[in-house]
């Protein structure tokens, strides 16, 4: 039952939390909001951060999910630059950075992830820097000039993405990456082949197979990176994208339940009535794939976003969503959907020479996931073939002459 | 600068004033009219931000691109005026512009 004066207590002010706020509202929630954001600024998108923004192609204001005057018209109290730092679930209150105690009837958990730092020696050294908010691309933009030598610690997407911007403003750019080829957690072989070689004719530098043991410097300031091969590569900055950790201690100090993030059902709802818990810090359900998994993606963001918003509400459950992703480097435009969860079989669409193809990952005659570079039809109706479960004929699929609307005919 | 009414589906009316330079989509957005998800931000990869252009505005704002177009093939409810709200960016030529919403986006 909608309580409609509820007071509702956001705890993150990222895209999830920021989200959710704004749709309370939409939804006609009146009572109180508190908006609690760890950053200096109102909740913004990050994934511009390694693309546009950093090439200076996007502006703060732009990158603002809503101007800051909408959260007091919208009667949001917007708290920014505090955290929660203990969660009391008897008393139903948190308490935040500055000391001060917040009573709640009902708790959103939007406090997302943070970048993994590796314990190495000179990981402190200016210089060596990671990439999640705005203040740290501020840092990477402010390091990134024509001839500045970058080494990119990590070849996962926000490595993959640096890389690309930093090339087109002018840096030298090395990625290292411990895996024996890049993207190895995420994309399938014949994927993170073609983005090496596409970045290679870029002139981005790779060492893979070999992992990082230090930082090195003079005076403070970064040098160069030690690597387990016994090689020092000299660089000016170090970009750190080796993953994500989630921002789940207070819930776990709280005694709420956590696998790889704060646990949740399709309401985003944890097992204590008072509390949600929303984006990149939720092991959530999946429900294609008969599984839980954690998430890191805007997309996720906005979904339970809308879970909670809806489930707080009264409002009947959104449709779950086949989970998808971006990423621009250069002129490529990748787009994945679904997983690739119990796949068997592969099938290629198109000509990667041509940086123009599908992947499609099938489980039987069933579709888990599409990687599509600069082909929107094919990831467009590969995300309704995995949502809707239809059985996909792999011939048809291979063959570039049948229309994806054919194949799904 | 340009006025820009946006009709949500039920036929509520928004009339917003959307600086030169941003997308239809973002004046939008960032006023809180309902209607426009815009899931991806603006980058052309999700279709998420469909409209319809009022036909009275449609050539002045012209065509899709090659890429904008095979994302809208795959949306709901396409119609010859559709178009991504994020790919239209508001000059003050489009001044008076009518913008109408469907139903869903997901």
């Amino acid at each position: 039952m909608h309580d409609p004066n509820a007071h509702i207590v956001i705890l993150g002010a990222g895209h999830a939390g920021g989200t959710a706020a704004a749709l309370l509202r939409q939804y006609d929630h009146a009572g109180p909001i508190t908006l609690v954001g760890e950053e200096p600024i109102a909740p913004y998108q990050r994934p511009p951060l390694s693309k546009a923004w950093l090439k200076g192609e996007a502006d703060a204001e732009s990158l603002a999910l809503k101007p800051l005057a909408f959260y007091a018209e919208a009667n949001i109290d917007f708290r920014p630059s505090l955290r929660g730092v203990s969660l009391d679930r008897a008393a139903r209150t948190v308490t935040l950075s500055d000391g001060a105690t917040l009573a709640y009837d009902i708790l959103i958990l939007a406090t997302g992830a943070r970048p993994i730092v590796l314990p190495l020696p000179g990981k402190d050294l200016a210089g060596v820097l990671f990439l999640r908010s705005a203040a740290d691309a501020e840092a990477l933009k402010a390091a990134v000039r024509p001839g500045v030598r970058l080494a990119v610690v990590g070849g996962g997407y926000i490595g993959l993405e640096a890389a690309a911007s930093a090339r087109g403003l002018g840096a030298e750019v090395v990625v290292i990456e411990r895996e024996d080829r890049l993207l190895a957690r995420v994309a399938c072989e014949q994927l993170s082949s073609f983005f090496q070689a596409y970045h290679e004719t870029k002139g981005v530098g790779f060492v893979l197979g070999a992992s990082v043991t230090g930082f090195v410097g003079g005076d403070g300031r970064l040098t160069g990176v030690t690597l387990t091969d016994g090689r020092t590569l000299a660089c000016d900055a170090a970009l750190v994208g080796v993953g994500a950790a989630p921002n789940d201690e207070i819930a776990r100090a709280a005694g709420l339940e956590c696998a790889r993030g704060i646990v949740v059902d399709l309401s985003a709802r944890t097992a204590d009535p008072a509390i949600y818990a929303i984006g990149d810090v939720t092991h959530r359900p999946l429900p294609l794939y008969d599984r839980m998994h954690r998430l890191e993606s805007v997309p996720n963001a906005l979904e339970q976003a809308k879970q909670a918003a809806c489930d707080i509400t009264g409002r009947p459950a959104p449709a779950s969503e086949t989970p998808w992703f971006w990423s621009d480097q250069y002129d490529l435009k990748l787009q994945i959907a679904g997983l690739p969860f119990d796949v068997d079989r592969l099938i290629v669409r198109g000509d990667p020479a041509a940086a123009k193809f599908a992947i499609f990952h099938l489980k039987g005659d069933q579709l888990q996931a599409v990687e599509a570079v600069n082909a929107p039809p094919e990831f467009m109706a590969g995300r309704q073939f995995i949502q809707n479960r239809k059985p996909i004929s792999p011939e048809k699929l291979a063959d570039p002459a049948i229309s994806m609307k054919e194949v799904g005919a | 600068m340009a006025k820009i009414t946006y009709i949500q589906h039920n036929g509520k009316e928004h009339v917003i004033d959307v600086k030169a330079g941003l997308s239809v989509m973002e004046g939008a957005v960032k006023n809180n009219v309902p209607g426009i998800d815009a899931d991806c931000g603006g980058a052309c990869a999700c279709a998420t931000c469909h409209v319809y252009v009022d036909k009275a505005w449609q050539e002045k704002v012209g065509a899709p691109s090659a890429m904008e177009e095979s994302m809208l093939d795959f949306a709901e409810n396409v119609e010859p005026n559709s178009r991504l709200s994020c790919q239209i960016k508001i000059t003050d030529d489009l001044d008076g512009l009518i913008i109408h919403m469907p139903e869903s986006q997901h």
